[in-house]
């Protein structure tokens, strides 16, 4: 078990996730239809996605590319033949009365996502990745009391991600999640939009107590935000717990989440769950994906985060946890690489994305493309800093100053707000002397054996540069003058 | 000119089509007033005069400008299982009574490039469920040779509409027997080809593993003309075979090894299986099967006995997968986006139920019902599955049986035709005479029904050949060689 699986009043918690990622392919699954998000009701909705009489599905090609490609990427089995089904029943936004997925024999098998939670690592194995189409939207307003159905969407191509029941908290639910969201962007086969529905979160909650057999679960549906996916789970593993001390029985259900009172709410239960009458689509033979296939998509890959992870550890020298955080993007990765090599500091550079400027990219929910400050720009910073010119603390002003535009020269900033280090020793010398002379306690203390005292003087030597002191001279300096 | 224009058959009006000694729109003429005059026989379902007409126009035009295709001006009929764009299109069926739509099936596509006439569309069992034709929604088709009796079915309209001379030739489809055994009982020659050959995009899908478009004509040479026309890869069925259109004319032309102008079958191997010929067959319907049998023995083939051990276990197979498939398929006639919507609903679920028990008829009902059933959780295992793991048993048993021989032949149905409403009240009783055509279906093979007399009543009877996938060019022989030998396919019915 792992330490962030902390118990909750006593519970063990049971997550397993199902994604639908809708892959990036230009026409439908099983039509030439466009699949861009946002056109006016039913203008991307031809015979085959109405379903019309007659009609008869193609498989799209370049959806099960999508699909080998993930599963390559998560060091899956790519089925050499998988099996298109029928899902039957009845829905308006449904226009053939069945859903064509992938049932017995999906095409992407077992495979795993690694991931960090705080700096510890996390391995989730998945089931299984299918292909199946969207249905299309049941819009229920502005229709004089009817209800009006756009069968723009029906027909999108998706790949269903199921992993195994391995997450054990909120947290960890979250960071696969993210993780997974990451991943397909990184492949190019989702955009990610969240607030359009082309990467959305299934979670199964279950909790039970340490050793004993999995609870009954409840699938909480449809949540689009990373945020809501972890109130979600906590308002859902409490409420299964109340249940449960108060002597009830969790009842298997789809729910859903009010992101507005934070609730969950059951929408119907197992009792109520309708008979789908799979079986194989007679209109669709097996898809068999021949080895050279793999092997062309093989080729075609992007590096995998998970390998530039290693390199950066590797040729680097990056702890794990930095080569994660670097391999979180490709543009984050791109960032990276691009600073490192500007300025050979790759410690230094990934500090500082993990740092100052992610914490400006959040603050300001930004993504990294749109961040003000270049590769470039950071790397001429970080080598101030290496060569002594500003201190860590001067530095970050002169970033502020670079992110908020006052300037795009980082020795210009250095200069006009007068950051420049000062590594004259006669003058650093009469402020120490200052310093020990107006800190006499914090000096007994540390002759007295206080390290912590070392420390203080430190700082108020550095108060009294005005940050411009050199952090060595002024350790080294001090050390000196105490004798120690 | 000697015989009259209707009696001629698509290669040789084709001919004097091309000799401009007929005009597409004389004949369409011709033919249109015939079709008027026959309405009582319940073939078309929807005739378009002023369409026809102008197709004609078109034809001619192009004939005049020289072009030869073997087609050009030749008009015919659709099963109105086939959508087409510029004639309603019903399946036979209240639910989609007036549909209109946007595209032509890939079959009718085809068929008017080679520039043939089509007058209309035909009647047929409701999406293709029947034996006979009465489950037609609109009315019943009648079989010209003797008007108290069906015309087979379900492309009984595309039957009849040949028989009664009104088109030379129709499409028509297969699903488990649909061409063949309304073939035999109007006396005509029907083809339904491996399944693929034909694209089954625009065919309104009864059920789709089994559902394959053929052609019903006077002929094997008519039917050669038309499959080579309409046949061929399609893009836009995943299960239509990737190869280019074949010239099956000349394939059924194409002289045998070893062949002689006497024995143009010499060397042909006729597997007879033994449960094709069961102690309950109807002696007429022996008698001219055997007869037919005798004739290609002289045409130089040799009769070999041969077993199907599971041909009747066709028939339960057949009657779970076909409805199942069919349960799935017909799940988007729901009132929602088109065809029949009830009038009068209090919610969703009343409007689906509603919709679907007035716009289907009871046969569609009972193969639903069985198809859902048989597809339902706990179920599945116990039929379909079965089911599936029969059909291959059935189809390995056919690659048995052809080790043996070229062809195999039998009768297309135990009986000649039978009365009007003798099938009403016993689905099953019907249901046991599609015995022989179910397992050539189920195996997705080749056959064709070709006449070999007349029997009890003096009603035709047909002899079934099947052949093995892509073997077309094989059966289209042997029943050329057959109808140059014979006069059968020449019979007609009192005053056609």
């Amino acid at each position: 078990m792992s330490k962030n699986s902390q118990l909750v009043r006593g519970y063990e918690v049971v997550i397993g996730l199902e994604n639908h990622v809708q892959l990036s392919t230009v026409s439908k699954i099983f039509s030439g239809s466009s699949t861009a998000f946002g056109a006016a009701p039913n203008t991307q909705a031809s015979a085959v996605d109405l379903a019309l009489p007659g009609t008869l599905p193609v498989l799209n090609r370049g959806a099960v590319e999508r699909a080998i490609r993930f599963g390559l990427a998560v060091g899956a089995k790519v089925a050499p033949l998988s099996i298109f089904a029928r899902k039957n029943y009845f829905y308006p936004d449904l226009p053939k009365g069945y859903q064509i997925s992938q049932y017995e024999i999906p095409v992407v098998q077992g495979g795993q996502i690694e991931f960090f939670v705080g700096d510890e690592k996390k391995v989730v194995k998945l089931t299984r990745a299918h292909l199946e189409e969207d249905a299309g939207k049941s819009l229920h307003e502005d229709y004089h009391g009817q209800s009006g159905i756009d069968l723009n969407r029906a027909g999108t191509p998706l790949l269903e991600i199921v992993s195994e029941p391995e997450m054990r908290s909120g947290a960890e639910a979250v960071e696969y999640a993210r993780t997974l969201h990451a991943l397909v962007m990184w492949l190019g086969i989702c955009d990610g939009n969240m607030q359009e529905g082309s990467f959305r979160c299934d979670v199964n909650v279950s909790v039970r107590k340490p050793g004993e057999p999995f609870g009954t679960r409840r699938e909480i549906k449809n949540l689009n935000s990373f945020r809501y996916l972890v109130d979600a789970v906590n308002y859902e593993v409490n409420w299964q717990i109340d249940q449960i001390e108060d002597g009830l029985e969790i009842q298997q259900a789809t729910v859903l989440y009010n992101p507005d009172t934070g609730e969950t709410r059951a929408m119907r239960t197992k009792e109520d769950a309708a008979d789908y009458r799979y079986f194989p689509d007679p209109d669709l033979p097996p898809l068999m994906i021949g080895a050279d296939w793999v092997e062309r998509v093989r080729g075609e890959m992007p590096e995998l985060p998970t390998v530039m992870a290693a390199r950066f550890q590797q040729a680097d020298g990056l702890p794990a946890y930095d080569a994660t955080m670097m391999t979180q993007s490709l543009a984050m990765a791109r960032f990276y690489e691009a600073a490192r090599e500007a300025c050979g500091a790759p410690k230094l550079v990934a500090n500082w994305l993990m740092g100052e400027v992610s914490r400006r990219l959040n603050t300001e929910e930004r993504s990294i493309e749109d961040a003000p400050v270049t590769p470039a720009l950071l790397a001429a910073l970080i080598q101030r800093i290496q060569d002594g010119t500003i201190s860590n603390n001067s530095a970050k002003q002169v970033f502020e100053a670079l992110w908020t535009g006052q300037g795009t020269d980082v020795d210009a900033i250095i200069e006009a707000k007068d950051l420049k280090q000062s590594n004259d020793t006669g003058e650093l010398e009469r402020i120490l002397d200052e310093v020990l002379a107006a800190n006499t306690k914090s000096v007994e203390e540390f002759r007295a054996g206080k390290e912590k005292a070392f420390n203080a003087l430190v700082g108020q030597a550095m108060k009294a540069t005005k940050g411009k002191a050199n952090p060595a001279a002024v350790n080294e300096l001090l050390k000196k003058k105490l004798g120690a | 000119m000697t015989a009259p224009l209707h009696q001629l058959g698509v290669a040789e009006l084709g001919r004097a089509l091309r000799a401009k000694t007929v005009s597409s729109t004389e004949l369409t003429q011709h033919l249109l007033a015939r079709v008027a005059a026959a309405k009582d026989l319940g073939a078309f379902l929807h005739v378009d005069e002023d369409y026809a007409l102008a197709r004609a126009k078109d034809a001619d035009a192009r004939l005049a400008r020289g072009e030869a295709g073997a087609l050009i001006g030749v008009p015919l009929a659709h099963k109105d299982i086939f959508v087409t764009r510029d004639m309603p299109t019903t399946a036979g069926s209240r639910m989609l009574e007036g549909y209109l739509s946007p595209f032509d099936a890939t079959v009718v596509d085809r068929l008017n490039a080679a520039g043939t006439v089509s007058l209309g569309k035909l009647n047929c069992d409701e999406f293709a469920m029947g034996s006979a034709t009465e489950n037609s929604a609109y009315f019943k088709a009648l079989n010209p040779w003797d008007r108290t009796r069906v015309p087979g079915g379900s492309s009984g309209g595309s039957a009849v509409a040949v028989a009664a001379g009104l088109v030379p030739a129709t499409t028509g489809t297969d699903t488990g027997g649909s061409i063949r055994q309304p073939a035999s009982f109007s006396g005509i020659t029907g083809i339904k080809p491996t399944y693929g050959v034909c694209s089954r995009y625009g065919m309104i899908a009864f059920a789709s593993s089994l559902d394959q478009a053929g052609v019903m004509a006077r002929s094997a040479e008519d039917c050669a003309l038309l499959l080579s026309a309409m046949s061929g890869f399609d893009e836009r069925d995943a299960t239509s075979v990737q190869q280019p259109p074949q010239d099956f004319h000349a394939r059924m032309l194409a002289a045998r090894e070893g062949a002689t102008a006497a024995q143009p079958l010499k060397g042909l191997r006729i597997g007879l299986p033994k449960e094709f010929f069961p102690a309950a067959l109807s002696t007429d319907v022996n008698g001219a099967v055997r007869a037919g049998l005798a004739e290609l023995e002289k045409l130089g083939a040799t009769l070999v006995d041969v077993s199907l051990p599971r041909t009747e276990l066709a028939i339960p197979v057949y009657y779970i997968i076909a409805p199942a498939e069919a349960s799935s398929n017909l799940s988007r006639f729901d009132g929602v986006k088109f065809g029949h919507r009830a009038k009068d609903y209090s919610n969703l679920i009343d409007m689906y139920e509603k919709t679907r028990a007035e716009g289907f008829g009871a046969e569609v009902k009972r193969r639903i019902m069985i198809g859902s059933y048989v597809l339902s959780h706990g179920y599945y295992d116990a039929y379909y599955l079965q089911a599936q793991k029969l059909r291959r048993m059935i189809a390995d048993d056919f690659q048995q049986a052809f080790q043996q021989c070229d062809l195999i032949a039998g009768p297309v149905a135990p009986t000649v035709a039978w009365k009007q409403g003798e099938g009403a009240d016993d689905p099953v009783k019907v249901y046991l005479a599609d015995i022989f055509t179910l397992p050539g279906s189920l195996a997705g093979l080749p056959g064709m029904s070709v006449p070999v007399g007349l029997g009890e009543g003096g009603m035709p009877v047909g002899l079934q050949l099947l052949g093995n996938y892509f073997q077309e060019g094989t059966l289209l022989h042997a029943a050329h060689a057959l109808q140059q030998a014979t006069d059968w396919h020449r019979l007609t019915p009192a005053g056609v």
